[in-house]
């Protein structure tokens, strides 16, 4: 009944392989104390009740998901060892791995994942309440070491839904039957994973220690954890220099920092491990009135836009130009869209054609309030798109009023960025579809894109089961999109880690730093 | 005549008043010296002063030319400074004369009112209207004018509490002048000198608030200003330090030559001092 497909024996073979090329040169030794930076503080460590950045940082050393992701976005084992689907898309079977105990000694088993996927992430995780509730049938564990997911309609993005900030796996013995927001649990978090939380000294540090009874026997290396929350950015790029912290993580010092830093001596630094994630930051303009309404005022503003200036001058080089509604690192990804190169004469001569007067438009323009490059690009912007003359005031707001005025559709032009998953089902398609035009989020379609093709066509690859069905429609959609210019993308970011050469095995995946650091050891 | 050359016996007064008419001139005719946009990339970015004889100043992170930013900022400033502090004169000068002049309740309401005021650091309270209001210049203004008000009317009160009592007032008063007309005819003549050297300096300290606003980003995201241009280069301070240092000593020369202007005046006007100098 079942074809077994060994993609996940396959693919833990490969990692031990990488891994095993990895350390030939040099073999790893246990113990040692590493130093990173929590930054901002996380309001919690409970993964499953929040995803923000440091809390997925923190608790993803504490908690664990199904499966994680190669820099490739190969899904590797994590809490399942290996996992089959059937061919018709519709059954997924998990294993999961053998002799895993919770932190407070209690044995997991394959009704903690059921327990987390019906019950728990259904209620408190608006990602997976919509995967949920659109295509899972059921959820059953035929034995206490598999779990089974039936499909009402097959979902080509369904393994994808396994990463840690959409499916830590959470201790029913805990959670069972409590109210979730505050049951008591959620300030002493209890995980499988390789450590421990020992102390959080508020406004200070989170302290965490090796877990003795980790399921990878003779892992983790590393003895203790220390995430220091340090809140003024400068100290933290101190910190660092002076070596009281070993790692920075993307984000914790400014673009302007990080091109110093980099070049410091025992320095190294990578720009991967975000491969899953994908940021992509675009301008998002108004489509349900002039002049934004036209395209060729959209295509003219790409042509407007020196997308290579703005990541060389504006954030420090950590980016690459965007040819399209996904990042290169995204599945599906096609390169083979229409591209608008920098050229102000073309521009002036699209709205000429489409017998635009820019004169005749004010428009406002909404910064994101995320920092002074940001407040560079809106200038930037501003003053390329008044070069065609359009009329145009830059509206400063703050954080909470710029998510307030996105999501109540309130803006003619704004900018936003938003991760990808690796999967267009998960983090693309939300942004184009039309029946995702909502209010009360800022990262759905607001910009009012309407085009029941694009709506065919990623429903078609969102639930193909061969993947060259999905590859074709979502090609298909991309160069649909990139003609409409549904969003105006600007570039991908990337985030830059960086860490004293003696921390080792520390990026190994393409979620990053969120990975569990079982393997990173440091030399002495 | 007399007046001038009482002045200019004072050459920092002298100094302060041809630099502030050096940045004047600079600020009328800015569009004239750069028709460009000051917001515009008009070169590459990051070019140190005279390395491209074009910017002599050189230019910011996005190529726009700091000596453009100056010109354009200067009007800014300038524009601000003035303004703001004419308003604040003006509301200053009536409660003060009001509260002076009549006395008695109507001065303890004017007078609580007016401590109420005072007792809010006026930065602080600056930031909270501009955050409230949204920034834009007109609300800077504004701003900067709530916030400077008290010590105009807390002068002028003193000044109309010590004069009302005068022979000349009484005498006002006695051939059936109105109260209004006293004030305005009879007592404000005589109250003008300090009320114009506190307004020199108060023009100098809202060019500050200004430039502190915009350096917090708080300043009007349309206009060109010193205080932007510094904040907008703290972050490339060692990488690009003639992006801060033009506009900061740009602040710097305006606020002393309006001390120095101001100080000027006050030896100039004040009776007391005259022959001080000789």
């Amino acid at each position: 009944m079942f074809q077994l497909t060994r993609r996940g024996a396959l693919a833990a073979g490969l990692m031990l392989a990488a891994t095993a090329g990895a350390t030939a040169q040099e073999t790893p030794v246990k113990g040692g104390i590493l130093n990173m930076i929590a930054q901002p503080e996380p309001p919690m460590l409970m993964v499953g009740l929040n995803t923000q950045g440091p809390t997925l940082y923190v608790g993803g050393q504490i908690y664990q998901s199904l499966l994680t992701y190669g820099k490739d976005l190969q899904p590797l084992p994590s809490l399942a060892k290996s996992w089959a689907v059937s061919p018709d898309g519709l059954t997924y079977t998990f294993t999961l791995q053998d002799n895993v105990k919770w932190h407070d000694g209690k044995p997991f088993s394959a009704d903690d994942v059921v327990f987390t996927a019906d019950k728990f992430l259904r209620e408190s995780h608006p990602r997976w309440r919509l995967i949920a509730a659109t295509y899972v049938e059921s959820i059953t564990a035929p034995s206490p070491n598999q779990v089974v997911f039936k499909l009402k309609k097959p979902f080509s993005a369904f393994l994808y839904a396994f990463e840690l900030s959409s499916f830590p796996v959470i201790p029913k013995h805990l959670y069972d039957g409590t109210d979730y927001r505050t049951n008591p649990a959620n300030q002493t978090p209890i995980g499988t994973g390789p450590f421990k939380l020992k102390e959080w000294k508020r406004g200070s540090y989170i302290h965490l220690v090796r877990n003795e009874d980790y399921w990878k026997p003779g892992k983790p290396y590393l003895d203790e954890l220390y995430f220091r929350i340090i809140p003024d950015a400068a100290s933290r790029a101190v910190a660092f220099e002076k070596g009281t912290v070993d790692v920075l993580r993307g984000g914790d010092v400014e673009g302007f920092e990080v091109r110093r830093l980099v070049k410091l001596k025992d320095v190294e630094s990578t720009t991967s491990g975000w491969e899953v994630y994908g940021p992509l930051v675009f301008m998002q303009l108004n489509q349900r009135k002039m002049p934004f309404s036209d395209k060729n005022v959209r295509k003219a503003l790409m042509h407007a836009i020196d997308r290579d200036f703005i990541v060389k001058n504006i954030f420090f080089g950590l980016g690459k130009a965007a040819t399209g509604p996904f990042a290169s690192t995204t599945l599906y990804y096609t390169p083979e869209v229409t591209a608008y190169p920098f050229d102000m004469a073309k521009a002036k001569k699209l709205l000429a054609d489409a017998g635009i007067n820019p004169g005749d438009y004010s428009v406002k323009l909404m910064p994101l309030p995320y920092g002074a490059a940001w407040d560079r690009m809106a200038e930037y912007i501003k003053q390329q798109i008044s070069q065609l003359g359009f009329k145009i005031d830059i509206q400063g707001v703050d954080a909470g009023g710029w998510s307030q005025k996105t999501s109540d559709f309130d803006f003619d032009m704004t900018f936003n960025f938003t991760y990808q998953y690796g999967e267009p089902a998960l983090g693309v398609a939300r942004h184009y579809l039309s029946s995702n035009v909502v209010k009360g989020t800022p990262y759905g379609n607001n910009q009012n894109y309407l085009n029941p093709k694009v709506d065919a066509l990623l429903a078609e690859g969102a639930s193909a089961v061969s993947k060259d069905v999905a590859t074709k429609a979502y090609a298909e959609a991309q160069k649909i999109l990139v003609d409409d210019v549904a969003l105006n993308w600007l570039y991908e970011m990337q985030n830059v880690t960086i860490n004293r050469q003696k921390v080792k095995n520390l990026v190994n995946t393409g979620i990053g730093l969120n990975q569990y650091m079982d393997e990173v050891w440091i030399s002495k | 005549m007399k007046f001038f050359q009482r002045y200019a016996k004072n050459y920092g007064a002298l100094i302060g008043l041809g630099i502030l008419i050096v940045v004047a001139i600079v600020a009328l005719a800015a569009p004239l010296l750069f028709p460009v946009s000051p917001w515009q990339s008009v070169g590459d970015p990051l070019l140190a002063p005279s390395e491209d004889p074009a910017f002599p100043l050189g230019t910011d992170m996005l190529g726009r030319d700091i000596a453009a930013g100056l010109a354009y900022g200067a009007r800014v400033s300038l524009l601000i400074g003035l303004i703001s502090t004419a308003v604040a004169v003006v509301i200053g000068v009536s409660i003060g004369a009001l509260a002076g002049y009549y006395g008695g309740r109507i001065d303890d309401v004017l007078m609580r009112f007016t401590e109420f005021f005072q007792t809010i650091p006026a930065f602080a309270m600056a930031i909270v209207l501009v955050a409230i209001f949204n920034p834009s210049i007109t609300s800077i203004t504004l701003a900067i004018a709530i916030v400077s008000w008290p010590p105009v009317a807390r002068l002028v009160r003193g000044e109309f509490l010590s004069l009302r009592s005068r022979e000349f007032v009484q005498a006002a008063v006695v051939i059936g002048q109105s109260g209004p007309r006293i004030m305005f005819t009879q007592i404000l003549p005589n109250v003008i000198s300090p009320i114009i050297v506190t307004a020199s300096l108060m023009v100098a300290t809202a060019i500050l608030t200004e430039s502190s606003l915009s350096f917090l980003g708080l300043g009007d995201r349309n206009m060109m200003s010193w205080g932007f241009m510094i904040g907008a280069a703290r972050t490339m301070l060692r990488e690009a330090w003639w992006m801060s240092v033009f506009p900061g000593v740009a602040i710097l020369l305006t606020v002393l030559a309006i001390n120095l202007i101001g100080e000027g005046l006050n030896d100039a006007m004040n009776p007391h001092l005259r022959g001080r100098k000789d």
